[in-house]
């Protein structure tokens, strides 16, 4: 194996590393909102729900949760099918292996951006909104004209770090064998006793990592025009 | 009287207002004429904040009713359910400038003196129109405030390059443009240092100059006295003492009051 073909194959595992990263992002993203609304909701039940949900997700290791929603359903139960079974035949669904892990990881990253949406929400001093409202704007007006922007300004911080590590995680779909980039290189560790790939493959998480974080302060320099 | 004190532009009937079981506002009546400019004093916790927010819609009174430019805008007897663009009629009759100016920060002096004004026109006839002219003439108007509050060089500041006193001045021009029939002040010059206080009585007497309506809650005795057509003293959530300020400042019939004047004298 030289250096080429080595780069040939960790290739494969990092295409598949930059789509569970793509695809977690634009999903978790929206996701996020939607439940953050949810724990800012004045309807109590919801609230609460939304609550408990976000514990255990955040209580458990997002590596439980890939095995749990990958074998979870080929254990469970519905009558004398399991839950697997019973999801093929239904409903034509079963998640593969990289469907499970990226159901995992939408779920998991949705919460923690609704979390950090929501400390930004109701940061913002609620003389914004009553401004807005003795100003005759609407509430959908205050929210996007007045407080959305100062919303992004004050969350970016925590979430570019959340977005790191999200790069970082994509490492854990390796649990239930999918071929991502350190499983790319592990193969290779097995396979001919190689161990530089496993160095190489740092580069190509620094690298990433690197250009996240230069997009991230240009972002930051983008919106320090104004303070609050 | 002249004809323009035959005009009540605020009537306040019964206003009652309780946050669960403590009543913080009893029984609150009054009447003002248009132009005249009224302020309300009395010792912290006395309700002079709740009576602006029940005024100004930020707060819902549990009793009473108001009535702005003959219009009753809040019957506590008579709930309506307003449409959305009712409620902003409504809402647009009084303006209000807060204690801690609460300006927009990602918009300029002349962006947070205009963006309410060029959100409302988009549902005008001349919007529709000519959108080009309907948004120059806000700006031209906009621009025409700031000056007249002396800040036409920082309308392209943002708030955190201005002064206190300055930005307190943006939130008051903000107030203005949006025409509203009274302006309502609650403590402007609070968050403000002593020498900064100034420029904004200032501003707040040349509007009086204009015949604006206002009532202005404040702690600067002298300036109350000076600016001012009516005094309303109020005390525990109840009108304690009002009147022409030469008489509520000279000669004060409640004991409460002269008490709470003396502490400014010290
Ligand atoms: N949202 C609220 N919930 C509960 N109590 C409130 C609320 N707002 C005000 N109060 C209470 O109502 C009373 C009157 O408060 P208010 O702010 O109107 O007084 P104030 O005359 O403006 O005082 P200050 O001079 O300190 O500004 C106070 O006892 C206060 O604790
Ligand atoms: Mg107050």
């Amino acid at each position: 194996m030289g250096f080429y073909e080595v780069t040939l194959q960790l290739l494969e595992g990092f295409k598949t590393t930059c789509i569970l990263f793509a695809l977690t992002l634009a999903a978790a993203l929206p996701l996020g909102l939607l439940f953050s609304m949810g724990s800012m909701s004045k309807f109590k039940p919801l609230k609460w729900l939304m609550k408990t949900f976000v514990w255990i997700i955040r209580g458990t290791p997002l590596m439980l949760q890939v095995i749990i929603v990958f074998y979870g359903p080929g254990l469970v139960h519905v009558g004398d099918l399991t839950l697997r079974e019973f999801l093929v035949l239904h409903g034509g669904m079963a998640f593969d292996r990289f469907q499970s892990v990226l159901f995992a990881f939408i779920i998991n990253y949705a919460v923690y951006f609704s979390e950090i949406y929501r400390g930004g929400i109701e940061s913002i001093p609620v003389g914004q909104y009553e401004a807005g409202q003795v100003l005759g704007m609407t509430r959908s007006q205050t929210f996007f004209r007045v407080v959305l922007l100062q919303v992004i300004k004050r969350i970016l911080p925590p979430m570019s770090n959340e977005i790191l590590t999200l790069v970082k995680d994509t490492s854990l779909a390796r649990v239930i064998t999918v071929l991502e980039l350190v499983k790319a290189a592990e193969q290779m560790t097995a396979q001919y006793g190689l161990i530089w790939p496993l160095f190489y493959i740092g580069a190509f998480y620094l690298v990433f990592c690197g250009l996240l974080t230069i997009l991230f302060n240009l972002l930051e320099k983008k919106l320090s025009y104004f303070r609050g | 009287m002249d004809g323009k004190e035959m005009h009540p532009i605020l009537q306040v009937e019964g206003l009652g207002k309780s946050f669960g079981k403590v009543e913080v506002l009893r029984d609150i009546s009054f009447t003002l004429n248009k132009g005249r400019v009224l302020s309300v004093i009395g010792s912290s916790g006395s309700g002079k904040t709740t009576l602006l927010r029940c005024i100004t819609s930020l707060e819902k009174a549990n009793k009473g009713k108001i009535i702005i430019g003959g219009e009753t805008v809040f019957d506590a007897e008579n709930p309506v359910k307003d449409s959305a663009r009712e409620r902003r009629r409504k809402q647009l009759k009084t303006g209000l400038v807060f204690q801690s100016f609460n300006l927009f920060p990602q918009y300029t002096a002349l962006q947070n003196v205009t963006l309410a004004a060029r959100l409302a026109a988009k549902e005008s006839e001349a919007y529709k129109k000519d959108r080009k002219a309907a948004i120059e003439e806000i700006r031209a108007r906009g621009l025409q405030i700031l000056s007249d509050v002396g800040l036409s060089d920082k309308a392209d500041f943002y708030p955190w390059q201005l002064s206190g006193g300055q930005q307190q001045r943006v939130s008051i021009a903000r107030a203005l443009c949006m025409k509203p029939e009274i302006l309502f002040f609650d403590e402007p010059t609070s968050a403000l240092d002593p020498e900064l206080t100034g420029e904004i009585l200032r501003v707040i007497k040349q509007l009086a100059s204009t015949h604006m309506t206002m009532v202005i809650v404040t702690h600067e005795m002298t300036f109350a006295k000076d600016v001012s057509d009516e005094i309303i003293f109020m005390n525990k959530g109840v009108i304690e003492e009002q009147g022409d300020p030469q008489i509520v400042f000279e000669n004060p019939k409640s004991a409460r009051l002269r008490e709470f004047l003396n502490k400014f004298t010290d």
